[in-house]
């Protein structure tokens, strides 16, 4: 028997990819950011809002990430902005090679903002750097108050937490404070924004944050 | 589940470790895995198993060094171990924390045998 000594990263691979497209970003001045969430957390609802909001005043990308179906991708489209759709044929999470290859199809020449949407999932897609500038994970009230205690790599990961649904809150037992303040627990330094997609509220302030965030990137 | 996508990775990189000309394959493999890492161990270990069968790696068994998390204060400097979910310093409380250990997932040996 002998040992040979390997000490090598599993994703390593992965992770020299997200680099280049880091480096890419980077180099065209984009704020790139993974949002991830549950499935049904409302991302594709939030992306509708803020693309109603943003339209004309922040050139902005989005490339969607879903099992099956390039439905999202469609919804977006609506609205006049690139949209591309990855189909991971079951894959639980995006990985940076895809990113990089739907790049490909998206002409970054002046965009600010590139919203890549992962595949709803809050395990897998914490292990994965696609090159993006942060993770912003959405919750909504409806999943219940303790997700961040459950997932608590996925809220470490993140920067910003968007807490969707919140127009739902008298109908549910979720607390909002205690859904602040287990994904608090988890990270401390998470900014944290609270939306609902049906009445428009709390959107504003998002996208003003994305504006200010984008032009920071440029600097 | 992305454990299948994460032994496919593990198998890449240890065949390149395989000396050349070996017969008496893979006997082990050695990984560190982290309690950060999002990665369920039994369900690495069943797909490590399903894909390495007929391969050089089949019945290499495949040792899991867990790291516990672990992070260093920035306020007052010390070293902690973080339980339940509770992302504070365990010295002074302080929530301004660098983790240290526990997103480790690395391949780190192999076992070969090579008939010595």
């Amino acid at each position: 028997m002998s040992v040979v000594t390997i000490e090598r990263k599993v994703l390593e691979k992965n992770d020299e990819i997200a680099s280049r497209n880091r480096e890419l970003f980077r180099s065209h001045g984009i704020f790139a950011v993974n949002l991830v969430s549950s499935p049904g957390a409302g991302k594709t609802s939030l992306l509708e809002r803020t693309l109603e909001h943003l339209r004309g005043k922040l050139p902005l990308a989005v490339i969607e990430g879903d099992v099956q179906t390039d439905l999202d991708a469609r919804r977006i489209e609506r609205y006049g902005v690139p949209a591309v759709q990855i189909v991971t044929r079951g894959g639980c999470h995006l990985e940076a090679n895809l990113v990089r290859d739907a790049l490909d199809a998206i002409p970054l020449g002046g965009v600010r903002l590139l919203i890549i949407e992962n595949v709803g999932n809050l395990v897998c897609p914490s292990n994965y750097d696609l090159g993006e500038a942060m993770k912003i994970v959405l919750a909504s009230t409806t999943e219940g108050d303790d997700k961040p205690l459950k997932y608590p790599a996925m809220f470490r990961n993140s920067s910003v937490l968007v807490i969707n649904k919140i127009d739902l809150l008298p109908y549910l037992s979720c607390s909002l404070d205690t859904l602040r303040s287990n994904a608090l627990q988890i990270n401390p330094s998470l900014k944290v924004f609270q939306t609902s997609c049906r009445t428009g509220e709390g959107i504003d302030a998002w996208c003003e944050w994305l504006v200010s965030a984008s032009s920071e990137e440029r600097k | 589940m992305h454990e299948l996508s994460l032994a496919q990775s593990v198998v890449e990189i240890v065949q390149q470790y395989v000396p050349p000309g070996n017969h008496g394959g893979v006997k082990s493999v050695k990984m560190k895995i982290g309690e950060l890492s999002g990665v369920v161990v039994d369900s690495l270990a069943f797909c490590f198993e399903a894909i390495t069968s007929g391969t050089p790696l089949e019945g290499a068994r495949l040792d899991v060094e867990h790291v516990p998390l672990r992070c260093r204060c920035k306020t007052c400097n010390r070293e902690s171990d973080i339980h339940d979910n509770v992302f504070r310093c365990g010295v002074c409380g302080g929530a301004d924390i660098e983790i240290i250990a526990g997103r480790e997932l690395q391949v780190l040996e192999i076992e070969v045998d090579d008939g010595g």
